[in-house]
Order: C-alpha cells, then structure tokens, then sequence
C-alpha cells in the first residue's frame, strides 16, 4: 500500500514535464530575425494565422483519439473484472467508426483544405489592385548569392543593382520578382512570407509587405550545390523617407579616391581583375558575375550572409575565399601584405 | 557491498591521477620551458567570442575557436611556445597586445591588417592565446 503513491508521485511529476514542454518550446518561438511564428507582415502574419489554427486542430485530434483509447482500455478492465469478455461484438460502436473515422476526419480536412485556399487568396491579393504601384526589386539568384536590381519603370537611369542585401520601405507592399542564372533557388524569410522559388528561364513573383523596421535574414530554400547553406540574406526594413534618401545615395557615382592609400586600393582593385567579376558604380569595373560592389562599405555581412563585414573577416575572405566558402566561385587573389591593406580599405570605403 | 566496493575503485583511482598529475606538475617547467605567460587583465574566456567577431578566425587556425580553420595566416596552436612575434619581436604579453592592436608596428607590409581591435578584446585575446601549449 505505501509504494502506490511513491510511484504515483515520479508519474505524475512526469505528466506535468510533459504538460510543459510545448509551454516551453512556445517561448522559443517569436522572437528570431528568421522566424516563421514571429510575422512582421499581413502576408507572414496569414501563414502563421493558418499554422496555429491546424497546430490546434492536430492537438484537439490527438487528445480526443487519446481520450477515447484511455476510455476503451479503461472499459476493458472494468469488464474483465466483472467476469465479462473483454472484446464487445463487432456491430458494437459501429457509430464511433463512421464518426471518428470518416465524418470527422473528413470535415475537419475540408475545414483545412478551404482555410488553406482562403490564406492563399488573402495573400496573393496584396500589392495587385488597381492603382497599387509597389516597389519593384529583381532578385536573381546565383551559386550562392543574390543579385538584387531596384527597378524604376518611369526612369531607367534611377534604376541600380546591389547584392545579398535588400532594403525595402516599411508599410508599402514591394515587388520582388525572382529568376535565376544557374540552377533553381528559392527566395525564403520567414518573418515576411513564404519560400517561391528562383527558376532559370522564367520569372515569378512575390509580393511581401513589411510592417515594422528592423534586419530579418533569409535562406535559400532549394537546394543549390555545395554552399547552398551558406546563401543567405539580409532584409532591412527602412521608414519611407529613409528608404527613399538610401535610393538616392545608391545612384551617386564613386569618385576616383584622392587619399593616397584608398587610391591605393582602387588601383589594387582595377589592376588585378577584380573589375571583370565585380562592378563598382563610377569606375571602369563593370562586372556582372559577381556581386556589385558598388556600396560594399554598408553591408552587414559578406559572402551572402556568411561573415560579418569586419576587416579581418574581409582579409580572410580576399585571399581565400575556398577555405570559408569552399565551390564558391571566387578565385584566391593573391597580393603583397601592403596592397591586401589598402584594398580593405578602399572597400570599406564604398559608402 | 558493491557501493563500498566501488568506492574503493574509485579512492584508488583518485590517488593515482593525484599522483601522476603531482608528477606532471614537476615536470611542467621541463615541458613547457617555463613559458607560463598571464596577460594583464586578459580573460580568456571572452577571446573565442571576440577572435570570431572581429574575424580573426577567417585567417588564422586557432584550436578552442569554433569555425578558425583558415590557413591564410599561421595557425596559431601551441602559441605559448612560440619565441617570436612574425619572426621580429620576443612574444611576451605585451608585444602580443601591442600586435593584435597594430601590426603594422611591428612589421611593416604585413599582410595582417588593423582590425580596430578594443584594448580589453585584445587582452583577452592574447590572454587566450598563451594558453595553448
């Protein structure tokens, strides 16, 4: 008599740590720059809505099926005990299988099937009315970055290309429509939208809306070769008027540096091939295989995501770029001490 | 019985990684040339943190520094039995410091650049450092 409760106690302590853990694991969620249970948009915000309400639904039908499996061995028992055969006849319950196993299930995946349909509709409706102009953005996926060219159908000559980071207006619904050079990718950040995919030889659309300020990161979501995990993204969300003056600055041309030891790195820069890859706006670079480099002083991060944009890291990455992205397609460059220097430099200084 | 047996095990056990790490300990000078250099204020155990920020890991090899496999500058295991900084000064805490800070003091024409380096994730890191033997 004494053991009964010694092993109730450690069952029951069990039941309440099991009880806990998704209270737990929901205070994980909600908080990620790239999250999908922490939307910062109508589009992330529908998706989430749709996931919490089949999340419910999952959980109510796995209680209610526990329950009725507790309730039937309990039953068993009872009659077992009673000196009756544990097994009823085969026409009993036969209600609880056209119920439990044919009307509900298929009501609640009907239920799903239209809440599903009713999300895609509320989503793709964004930014397409009449009237709407949004932003546009090309993104173009490449192994294993993001060329990104900001469009201005009025003037071609307010258009630029920047890369691995985007930078979108807050509360203006922004066009992004998405290709590829080489191999399929697809263009993922959860806390604005779902994952579409970036197909050589045709274009596709996704139309995103971001709600409050602030840097989410993004993935490649489809696998595309050896550093498919190391292509990522930046998303930065700017009030309007920021957004509008960063354009503005991204169409300023870059001077031929007068200080001695940025001039230094620009002449670094040209002499050693790095214009026929990269581009840089202003300067006889005009390459268009690589990252445009034209405001490299701003980004946050290099590689598409996968160092922040620090000297050290820079340096690292100039003279061999194989050892922290090995298959990526940059070549090592090699150079004396002096010139790595004044390069870092003149590209910090793209700004 | 087997509690008290274990315990034995054990209490043996102890006596002899007591006594062989007395014997290391004697040792020690002979082994590691009595290079045991402490850093002013360093404190190791913010270094790999700062050696990844900073990007001291894209060139450099450092053991204990999650993602430092690069090769483009020496690895830097066994640091504290290095004789010289970049083959120029005696590596003593202070040249280490004043290295991590500027190199281009030191060397001229190095490759490794200013990474604008705080004083105090300097000391850390050179902190850090002199613990690999």
């Amino acid at each position: 008599m004494p053991r009964a409760p010694a092993t109730a106690a450690p069952l029951r302590r069990r039941a309440a740590a099991c009880a806990l853990l998704p209270a737990l694991l929901g205070g994980c969620v909600g908080t990620g720059v790239q999250d999908v249970l922490a939307p910062t948009g109508p589009q992330a915000a529908r998706i989430a809505d749709w996931f919490w309400i089949s999340y419910a639904l999952a959980v109510a039908v796995f209680v209610a099926f526990a329950a009725i499996l507790a309730y039937g061995l309990l039953r068993a028992r009872r009659r077992e005990r009673r000196g009756e055969p544990a097994e009823l006849p085969p026409s009993h319950g036969r209600g609880l299988v056209i119920w439990g196993g044919i009307v509900v299930p298929t009501a609640i995946l009907l239920t799903l099937l239209v809440l599903s349909a009713y999300t895609d509709r509320r989503i793709s409706r964004l930014g397409r009315g009449p009237g709407e102009h949004p932003v546009t953005i090309q993104v173009v996926g490449h192994q294993f970055w993001w060329e990104v060219r900001y469009r201005d159908p009025a003037n071609p000559h307010r258009e630029f290309t920047t890369a691995n980071e985007l930078r979108v207006p807050v509360g203006r619904p922004v066009r992004l429509v998405l290709s590829a050079r080489d191999v399929i990718h697809s263009f993922w950040v959860p806390n604005l939208h779902g994952k579409m995919d970036l197909i050589p030889g045709r274009t596709n659309d996704l139309v995103l809306q971001v709600d409050e300020p602030g840097v989410y990161r993004g993935q490649c979501a489809e696998f595309c070769g050896t550093q498919h995990a190391k292509m990522a993204m930046l998303v930065e969300a700017l009030p309007p008027a920021e957004f509008a003056a960063w354009w503005e600055r991204q169409l300023r041309p870059h001077p031929t540096p007068v200080d001695s030891a940025l001039a230094r790195g620009h002449d670094v820069f040209m002499q050693n091939g790095c214009g026929l890859c990269h581009s840089i706006r202003g300067t006889e670079a005009h390459g268009s295989v690589a990252p445009d480099l034209s405001y490299f002083g701003e980004r946050r991060t290099i590689a598409a995501g996968t160092l922040p944009n620090t000297r050290g890291h820079l340096g690292g990455w100039i003279s061999d770029p194989q050892a922290i992205k090995p298959g990526n397609r940059m070549p090592a460059v090699p150079l004396e001490g002096d010139d790595l220097r004044a390069l870092l430099s003149y590209l910090h200084s793209l700004r | 019985m087997t509690a008290a047996r274990g315990g034995a095990r054990l209490a043996a056990g102890a006596a002899c990684a007591l006594a062989l790490a007395g014997c290391l300990r004697d040792l020690d000078p002979y082994l590691d040339e009595g290079r045991r250099h402490t850093v002013a204020g360093g404190e190791p155990g913010a270094a790999p943190e700062a050696m990844r920020r900073y990007g001291c890991v894209s060139c450099h090899t450092v053991p204990g520094v999650r993602g430092a496999d690069s090769r483009v500058g020496p690895p830097l295991a066994g640091w504290s039995r290095r004789r010289f900084i970049a083959g120029r000064v005696p590596n003593e805490p202070d040249e280490l410091v004043r290295w991590i800070l500027h190199p281009q003091g030191i060397k001229p024409g190095t490759a490794m650049p200013d990474m604008g380096v705080s004083d105090q994730d300097a000391r850390d890191i050179a902190a850090y450092l002199f613990t690999l033997r």
